[in-house]
């Protein structure tokens, strides 16, 4: 034989788990959350969801070409995800021009800066709208109606969300226990039927799409499950002790961006810890800081800022939680 | 439930093209060129010079230390040359190169078939004979056996485990060497059990051999303290320390060795060779490969002599494909990539492995999406994507007290990884700099 032939290291085999191959699940999984919120709030949904992905991958491809002058990576499929989880974290009459911003930063300062995927501390997309909220809190909490909602009422163009009308009342002295016979039943608001951004409105949805990750292997169900479960116990200690003031844990982990957080931001791979120990710290610590924020603090949300938060902590649980070596001794 | 270990692995996929070939005699070559050294530790002395003729099973170099082993001629003929010859390490060694004339062997090697079940040798006898006989592991890591059989005092052997795992993809000697040679194993491992002094042995087997496990099942009935044990497939359980604990449930401390919890562990290939060596008086110079591939024409397991050319391996199994990119000694999990096809089968060749062009070469490698995939598939418990980022910072102590030299290297990370990254070489260059670090620490 007279040709060169490849001398390398073993191994000679790869998997073919690819970083395309998690991206584009991840991405096939948003698609019944995606079905869900055009379904209730119609053609503005797709505007927004298709100009989020659309400025998140052209500012991914500039800062590449221009600035980073490295090999395009928009083919990953990070950016369009980026691009989508935006989209889902905002309400659908968010005006084009804050989308484009919200994209810029999430792209641009929450990701290029780093050095691209894989290098971002924290959850692109959720600062992108973190920057929004801080930036525009009038036009970020003003939820439209749903389509059905408002063919029943044309008045009410918009509406607040439970988390809203709670933190609202409460502020007004108003009893919990009353506050919940204005909000919609729980089964509506499992399915959909309720006021909120444009991807957490149907923990049903979402819930299929932590389904398929799970049988894709693409997360493990550590996260998701534990940051709800913490949730749950934790409103239903503060429930149980007062009543009247803490809503309980099913309201709790049905409204907001709690579904959509756990699944979809929460388990974000980079910016979450490598040991399933240090998933379970991180997953416990986003629940109590989203528990104490609904609670206790100014916002009546709190899964952004809780998700932020413990991103910071990760190198540092990274560093402390280690796997058990193989005969290490007890 | 099967047994297997539990900690991390992957499941690359069996490739097992040769599984139904039963083993072919490849016919012997013109001339071989046998290494000194095809064993960890000591390279062994040569005791012939050119124009020597010898016999089949004539010892040609002797063992060079306690950690060494005797190579025995594999051929009859005349020794032409003395020379250094790249080897599957890539690096030229020490050979002697023999001219084939004839077949004529050994006198005292029994060419008989009859498989000879009895055998009166106390423990010291059976490990001479099998250091005499230039015995290694023949799983592939190639460890003098007779250092593996004495036990350091202090220390007791409780149980011998027989590695018939073969865990690699592709390869298909074992599993052949199990379904043609189970009876002359079971004694080997008999011969076995009686030099580490123990009576219960266990031999492990992926459930993806169930014809070697039913086989093994109806024979060892007749063989007192043996036991077949099925594992669920899953790799690298052909690992040492991952196969004792799939099979007994224990765990091999930290830096130490199986006999820290009183097991052995030998290779059924090498079982067979001890049965040859004590029963037939036959020393170790010849073996089984498998040649495979998936664009090779016709995929086998030859009976092979040591220092056989590839090429003449690869010729038997229909020649050598057009778009050959990467010929590998071994499995594709762990097997070295050869710089040519002259390169000699040795002790440690279990297969030659050929990758069409598009197979051979890496993906590119991306940035690190901190999946956290190669701690999970990890068999012992270490962060390869640290480890990486430790090298590539030469961050040596650290990457020390991360048990950098806990890796076995078995490539599960490296395969796992979505960003194709090189963990493994990385890992590797750390380990070979810890050691050298400590060897200085300790002058």
């Amino acid at each position: 034989m007279n040709k060169l032939i490849t001398i390398s290291q073993s191994p000679h085999v790869a998997g073919d788990f690819t970083v395309k191959k998690i991206m584009y699940s991840v991405l096939i999984a948003l698609l019944p959350a995606l079905a869900v919120s055009i379904y209730y709030f119609g053609l503005d949904a797709i505007r927004v969801t298709l100009i989020a992905v659309a400025a998140s991958v052209l500012f991914e491809y500039l800062i590449q070409k221009f600035l980073i002058k490295g090999k395009s990576t928009i083919t990953d499929g990070s950016a369009i995800i980026t691009g989508v989880l935006l989209a889902f974290n905002v309400p659908s009459n968010l005006p084009t021009w804050m989308i484009i911003v919200g994209a810029l930063v999430a792209i641009g300062v929450g990701k290029m800066t780093f050095g691209g995927l894989g290098k971002n501390p924290f959850n692109p997309a959720l600062v992108g709208r973190v920057f929004l909220l801080i930036s525009f809190p009038v036009d970020m909490t003003t939820w439209p109606t749903n389509r059905f909602a408002l063919l029943a009422n044309p008045d009410a163009v918009t509406g607040a969300t439970p988390l809203a009308i709670l933190k609202e009342g409460i502020k007004n002295g108003e009893k919990v226990t009353d506050l919940l016979s204005q909000i919609p039943p729980y089964l509506d608001m499992f399915f959909g039927n309720v006021g909120g951004s444009l991807g957490e409105i149907s923990a049903f949805a979402l819930i299929i799409g932590l389904i398929y990750m799970l049988m894709k292997k693409v997360i493990s169900w550590h996260i998701p499950v534990i940051m709800v479960g913490t949730i749950f116990i934790f409103s239903g200690i503060l429930n149980l002790a007062n009543p009247e003031k803490f809503a309980d844990p099913v309201f709790h982990i049905l409204t907001g961006g709690v579904m959509l957080g756990a699944i979809f931001m929460a388990t974000d791979m980079v910016t979450s810890p490598m040991s399933k120990k240090g998933m379970i710290i991180f997953a416990v610590g986003i629940g109590i800081i989203t528990v104490i924020i609904r609670n206790f603090g100014a916002y009546p949300e709190g899964v952004s800022f809780a998700i932020l938060i413990m991103n910071m902590f990760v190198p540092l649980i990274n560093k402390y939680c280690k796997p058990k070596l193989f005969g290490e001794k007890a | 439930m099967l047994k297997t270990f539990s900690k991390g692995g992957v499941h690359p996929a069996a490739n097992k093209l040769s599984a139904d070939k039963a083993i072919e005699i490849l016919p012997l070559p013109k001339t071989v060129t046998i290494p000194i050294s095809q064993h960890i530790g000591a390279p062994a002395k040569v005791l012939v010079k050119k124009g020597d003729s010898v016999k089949v099973g004539q010892k040609i170099a002797e063992s060079g230390g306690f950690v060494s082993a005797n190579i025995h001629s594999s051929v009859s003929g005349t020794v032409s040359k003395i020379d250094n010859i790249v080897d599957a390490s890539g690096y030229k060694k020490p050979c002697v190169i023999i001219n084939v004339e004839g077949d004529e062997w050994d006198e005292n090697i029994d060419k008989s078939k009859e498989l000879k079940k009895d055998f009166d040798l106390s423990a010291e006898e059976i490990i001479k004979k099998i250091s005499d006989a230039g015995i290694v592991g023949l799983g592939g890591a190639t460890f003098p056996s007779h250092v593996k059989l004495s036990i350091p005092k202090g220390k007791k052997a409780e149980v011998l485990i027989l590695n018939g795992v073969e865990c690699e993809p592709y390869l298909t000697a074992d599993h052949r060497l199990m379904l043609e040679k189970a009876e002359e194993i079971l004694v080997g491992t008999k011969i076995l059990m009686k030099a580490l002094n123990v009576d219960k042995a266990f031999i492990g087997i992926e459930n993806n051999k169930p014809d070697a496990i039913n086989h093994f099942n109806k024979l060892v009935e007749n063989y007192e303290g043996i036991k077949v044990v099925p594992l669920k497939v899953k790799y690298p359980q052909g690992g040492e320390k991952q196969l004792i604990k799939a099979v007994i449930n224990r765990e091999v401390p930290s830096g130490g060795l199986p006999i820290a919890v009183g097991a052995v562990v030998h290779n059924v290939g090498t079982a067979f060779a001890v049965y040859e060596a004590i029963q037939k008086n036959k020393p170790l110079f010849e073996r089984v490969v498998t040649v495979t591939g998936k664009s090779v024409t016709k995929p086998a397991n030859f009976l092979v002599r040591i220092g056989t050319s590839t090429a003449e391996l690869i010729n038997a199994a229909g020649g050598l494909p057009e778009d050959t990119g990467k010929i590998v000694s071994g499995g594709p999990m762990m097997g070295k990539a050869i710089v040519n096809t002259d390169v000699p089968i040795t002790k440690g060749s279990s297969g030659v492995l050929l990758f069409k062009d598009k197979e051979s070469k890496r993906q590119e490698s991306q940035n690190c999406i901190r999946c956290g995939k190669c701690v999970s598939v990890c068999p012992m418990g270490l962060e390869p994507y640290l480890l990486m980022n430790l090298v590539e910072n030469k961050m040596w102590d650290e990457l020390e007290k991360n048990h950098v030299l806990d890796c076995i290297e078995c490539g599960s990370c490296m395969f796992t990884c979505p960003s194709q990254r090189p963990l493994l070489d990385y890992i590797r260059l750390g380990k070979s700099t810890v050691n050298k670090i400590i060897r200085s620490r300790k002058k």
